[in-house]
């Protein structure tokens, strides 16, 4: 079953990526989210899949009584979605701000930085 | 061989820096007065080091050394041997009059104090560099010179030529500088050592070494770049941009001798090999005449001292490339000479500047009677540099000519070059002094005057010091040439110095044809002049060459800056997933790791390798959901679609979690896709979302095949992952000791606040500066709307 | 959104909400739950507070500026870090008291205190830029 995982891991990614190379700046923060969720997706499933049991040891026990869940990469996952939505929430108002700054969405139109007719450098001394 | 340990060493090497940094105020403080106030520093570092000269005369080497990188081994050391001991009075000894000369020179220059400071640290760095004993310090303050002399020589700041000059001056000393940095780090691994005092007598170590040709292209280019050797003189002329006192200073005694310094200073351990000899030879001949033609060439003073300093530069490469006794000994009485006599003129020619208002020979003469005292300072260098007896001039000369007589044919060559170089600096010499002094009077720009005294006590002193060392073979031999020669030859050099005239020798008779032949230059000047400038005039120009290299880089650089920084995001980010993939099959396909798939002989064929996942059928609801989630996010034409089918892909990874126990994922995916919804809601309605993503077919299957393989080779690397063992002593530890150490049943939790817990500190800050930025970004004022 | 009968579920929907998420948060250690799962429903009840109510209301019913919250947070996530100092353990050492209540025992550790800190940091974060972003939107309409 982890192999469907897999699978899917590659939906997300290609999906993220096919998206971030989109000119659309909403786009590519759909694509930056879905990345990430990808990924998230990757480390999961590379800390191997196992069915229900989840990574907590009963009452009165000191060690789990089965095997569960590996709880390693879950740790991990948890702060990456949180992290990865705080980055979704700051990119989303960057996109909203340069929105109403540069009156575009498009990456193309966004030239302020380097812009298409950048002066040549002084040659003299 | 005695050693003491003297801590007033490296206070010789640091006083002048710290002067430096005083050197405004002090200026800002005591206005007409501060040249006499500084130059007690320079004054002071001399008296100090002739009472060290007292221990070097007895044979001994005294060092100081801080510990700078103990743990390297690295020390910031300095030591005093007969060499250095020469070349630090020198720079002393000029210095001090320098800054007596620049503050009558730069009188209510607005920047004199700044200038001030820059000529302190440049000293500084100058006497660090011939102090120095570890070859790293040697390189600091090498690159230091570099630097101090780009002020300088750039002081002027406003002009552009000055500004060219610097540049120039700085590029090129560098070029070397990196060089030497290069040459030093070598010559340690080859040595075994960082200091200098050490590696004297390991000269058979590095000759004798694979890397000896390395070594001496380095060391040799480090040592032409700065001392101005031919096809790296350019610099030199260009220099004299800066203001008069900066050339006599730089241009004769000190930086530009900080090559020769290294040459001389290698000879030990580099020296004496046939390339050695030959490479020296060739290129300081070059060098000597070259710059000795050049300086016919040009009319104004300043050039023409500019062009003999560098063809003395060249005759004493030659000299180091003898190496022979002789030879050394004539390399060092020839530098002291020549400190006195070029520093001396160079004064001179800016006193005549001050006096008369030009520089151009032309347009000078008879200055003689207006200016006596400058007159008598340039006449006493002039008689020192022709070589007349009773000059210190002299004995340099008679040293160069006894080291290349006796020899076999090809000395002659050296010989003839030798004389035909000296006739002709010395040819210039007598231009130099007797066009603008003697002669008619002719209208110059100013009213000519008398130059102040401070002005004059330099080419008084230093024509004077060139003369009375001449009277004293004696002390020149024992004191001065004995401990030089052992400090670069590793042995006493005999001293031949006397004031005796023996008419039988061919010494003499040489040292008159170089007389005769000066004359004879002199007499003809106007006519080689002549001739040279249409010969420079169809010849290629370094110089040039220099524009037309620097301007290429700055070319070549914004072609480059462009092509790279194209400002197309697509283009940035298309790169960086090509990379990504590429990193992603590289090692699979290089380490085999596509292996696993083929089938093997026990398995038969694919068939039996494609097995359908073993998935309950809810599982598959799930993973299902999570694609169409995907694609509904892909084809989303509306904002609505858009938002609730991100929202659909990332529940369905929520459930995804939940089915494979890890309820806290699943929960927290959760609720940050409600959140997700919430804020993409709030800020879509303001926001239009294009109906369709916009893409030409070639950037569609441009896109879909970087999306697809980057997928794809995830995929892959995940799927051999998977096939692999998975090392879970971490996941492991944690399970076993979450209830008996952590006091926690939930092990997710019991990492994220307690195993882990300096991770999740550093997280909760990045939630918080993202939240920050956000805050911040929105709180901007809008284009167009008022304060609120 | 502003429906009747969305303003009127609204306060009831977010008290729930948020002293389920003070559960959740509490509960993390031995159950699924945690800081960050609390902290995120907390933050999720704020934000359609602010939908139904209207940002001012809400703010006003926070009393406190929701970045303050924020910081206090990682203040008091470091200081219980911190707290190890008293032991000559490095930073971050959990330390463990048992108070014994009569009927009940009440387990304080620094790692509790740990996850408070984080639980006030994704919620005062989360809610500042909801209601940020409400307020923004509230604007421009």
């Amino acid at each position: 079953m982890d192999y469907v995982l897999a699978l899917l891991v590659g939906v997300f990614v290609s999906l993220g990526v096919y998206l971030l190379l989109s000119r659309s700046v909403i786009r590519m923060i759909l694509g930056m989210t879905i990345l990430g969720n990808g990924v998230n997706l990757l480390i999961f499933t590379a800390g191997r899949v196992t069915r229900g049991v989840a990574p907590i040891v009963p009452v009165g026990l000191d060690t789990p009584a089965g095997p569960i869940a590996n709880p390693l990469p879950q740790a991990l996952i948890l702060t990456a979605i949180v992290i990865g939505f705080s980055m979704f929430a700051f990119l989303l108002v960057l996109a909203y701000r340069a929105y109403q700054s540069l009156d575009a969405d498009n990456t193309d139109r966004m030239r302020l930085a380097e812009p298409d007719n950048a002066p040549q450098p002084p040659l003299s001394y | 061989m005695g050693l003491s340990l003297d801590a007033s060493i490296a206070l010789v090497a640091i006083a002048p820096f710290v002067a430096a940094l005083l050197a405004p105020f002090i200026h800002s403080l005591a206005g007409r007065y501060s040249a006499w106030i500084l130059a007690l520093v320079p004054a002071g570092i001399f008296m100090l080091l002739i009472r060290l000269g007292e221990t070097v005369i007895g044979g001994g080497t005294l060092t100081a050394a801080i510990d700078w990188v103990p743990a390297y081994g690295l020390t910031l050391g300095f030591f005093v041997d007969g060499l250095s001991l020469v070349f630090a009075l020198t720079i002393a000894g000029v210095g001090t009059l320098i800054l007596l000369y620049a503050g009558a020179y730069l009188r209510g220059h607005p920047h004199l104090g700044r200038f001030y400071a820059y000529i302190l640290a440049f000293m500084g760095a100058m006497l660090g560099l011939v102090l120095a004993d570890s070859m790293l310090a040697l390189f600091l303050f090498w690159e230091a010179t570099s630097v101090t002399s780009f002020l300088l020589i750039g002081f002027d700041h406003s002009r552009q030529a000055a500004r060219r000059a610097a540049i120039q001056a700085l590029v090129i000393t560098n070029i070397g500088g990196m060089a030497l940095l290069v040459g030093v780090i070598l010559l340690q691994h080859v040595g075994g050592t960082w200091l200098l005092s050490e590696l004297r007598d390991m000269g058979e170590v590095a000759r004798g070494s694979g890397l000896y040709g390395v070594l001496l292209a380095l060391f040799l280019l480090a040592a032409f770049t700065k001392s101005a050797q031919f096809p790296f003189h350019f610099w030199l002329p260009n220099a004299m941009e800066a203001p008069t006192p900066v050339s006599a200073f730089l241009h004769s005694a000190t930086m530009v001798q900080a090559g020769v310094y290294l040459l001389l200073r290698m000879t030990p351990v580099l020296g004496g090999t046939p390339v050695w000899t030959g490479l020296l030879l060739g290129f300081g001949g070059v060098t000597l005449i070259w710059g000795a033609l050049a300086a016919l060439r040009e009319t104004d003073l300043k050039q023409m001292l500019a062009q003999t300093t560098i063809g003395s530069l060249g005759l004493l490469v030659v000299l180091i490339g003898l190496a022979t006794e002789a030879a050394i000994a004539g390399a060092v009485l020839y530098f002291i000479a020549h400190a006195c006599y070029k520093a001396g003129l160079f004064m001179v020619a800016g006193a005549v500047d001050h006096g008369a208002g030009t520089r151009e020979i032309n347009a000078l003469g008879g200055l003689a009677d207006k200016m006596p005292v400058t007159f008598i300072g340039a006449a006493l260098a002039v008689l020192s540099m022709l070589g007349l007896p009773l000059t210190l001039g002299y004995f340099a000369k008679e040293e160069m000519y006894l080291a290349v007589t006796g020899g076999d044919f090809g000395m002659l060559a050296v010989l003839l070059v030798l004389v035909i170089g000296n006739a002709l600096l010395a040819g210039v010499g007598l231009i130099v002094m007797i066009r603008p002094f003697l002669g008619d009077v002719v209208e110059t720009p100013k009213a000519v005057h008398e130059a102040p005294i401070a002005m004059l006590a330099g080419p008084i002193l230093l024509g004077g010091v060139g003369v009375v060392l001449g009277l004293l073979p004696d002390w020149l031999g024992h004191d001065v040439l004995a401990q030089a020669g052992s400090a670069i030859l590793g042995q006493g050099i005999e001293s031949h110095l006397s004031l005796a005239l023996d008419i039988t020798s061919p010494l003499l008779w040489l040292s008159a044809i170089t007389w005769l032949a000066a004359i004879l230059v002199f007499q003809k000047g106007h006519v080689i002049r002549a001739v040279l400038r249409r010969f420079n005039a169809v010849l290629p120009s370094a110089d040039r060459m220099f524009d037309l290299v620097m301007f290429g880089l700055i070319r070549f650089a914004a072609a480059v800056t462009r092509a790279l920084h194209h400002g197309r995001l697509e283009y940035y980010l298309a790169l960086l997933f090509m990379c990504l993939t590429l990193a992603l099959f590289l090692p699979m396909l290089m380490l085999g790791g596509f292996d696993w798939m083929v089938p093997t002989a026990d398995l038969g064929d694919w068939s039996k390798r494609l097995v359908l996942p073993a998935l309950e059928l809810h599982e598959w609801g799930v993973v299902l959901l999570a694609v169409l989630g995907l694609l509904a996010v892909l084809i989303a034409q509306s904002r609505l679609v858009a938002i609730l089918s991100l929202g659909i892909q990332g529940t369905a990874l929520a459930l995804i979690f939940l089915l494979f126990g890890a309820p806290d994922l699943a929960f927290t995916q959760l609720m940050v896709e409600i959140l997700s919804v919430v804020i993409l809601t709030i800020v879509m309605t303001n926001l239009k979302l294009d109906a369709r993503d916009h893409r030409p077919f070639e950037d569609w299957a441009r896109d879909g095949t970087i999306a697809v393989v980057c997928g794809a080779g995830l995929s892959l690397l995940l799927m051999l992952v998977l096939s692999g063992t998975l090392d879970d002593r971490l996941a492991e530890f944690f399970t076993r000791t979450s209830v008996p150490i952590a006091h926690g049943a939930n092990i997710v939790n019991v990492i994220l606040v307690d195993y882990r817990g300096f991770d999740t500190l550093g997280e909760i800050s990045v939630v918080i500066g993202a939240g920050i930025a956000i805050l911040a970004l929105l709180r901007r004022r809008k284009p167009g709307s008022e304060a609120r | 959104m502003n429906t009747l009968l969305f303003r009127t579920a609204a306060p009831l929907i977010v008290a729930t909400m948020l002293v389920f998420s003070v559960y959740i948060c509490l509960r993390g250690h031995n159950e699924p739950g945690g800081g960050f799962i609390g902290g995120l429903i907390a933050a999720s009840a704020i934000a359609v507070y602010g939908m139904a109510a209207g940002v001012p209301a809400v703010r006003r019913a926070l009393k406190l500026d929701p970045m303050a919250i924020a910081g206090a947070g990682v203040l008091l996530a470091g200081v219980s870090g911190l707290l190890s100092l008293f032991i000559e353990a490095p930073f971050l050492t959990s330390i463990w008291l048992y108070l014994d209540l009569g009927e009940t025992v009440v387990p304080l550790s620094t790692p509790l205190f740990f996850d408070i800190g984080v639980y006030l940091t994704v919620f005062g974060t989360l809610s500042a830029v909801a209601l940020a972003l409400e307020s923004d939107s509230e604007e421009d309409l």
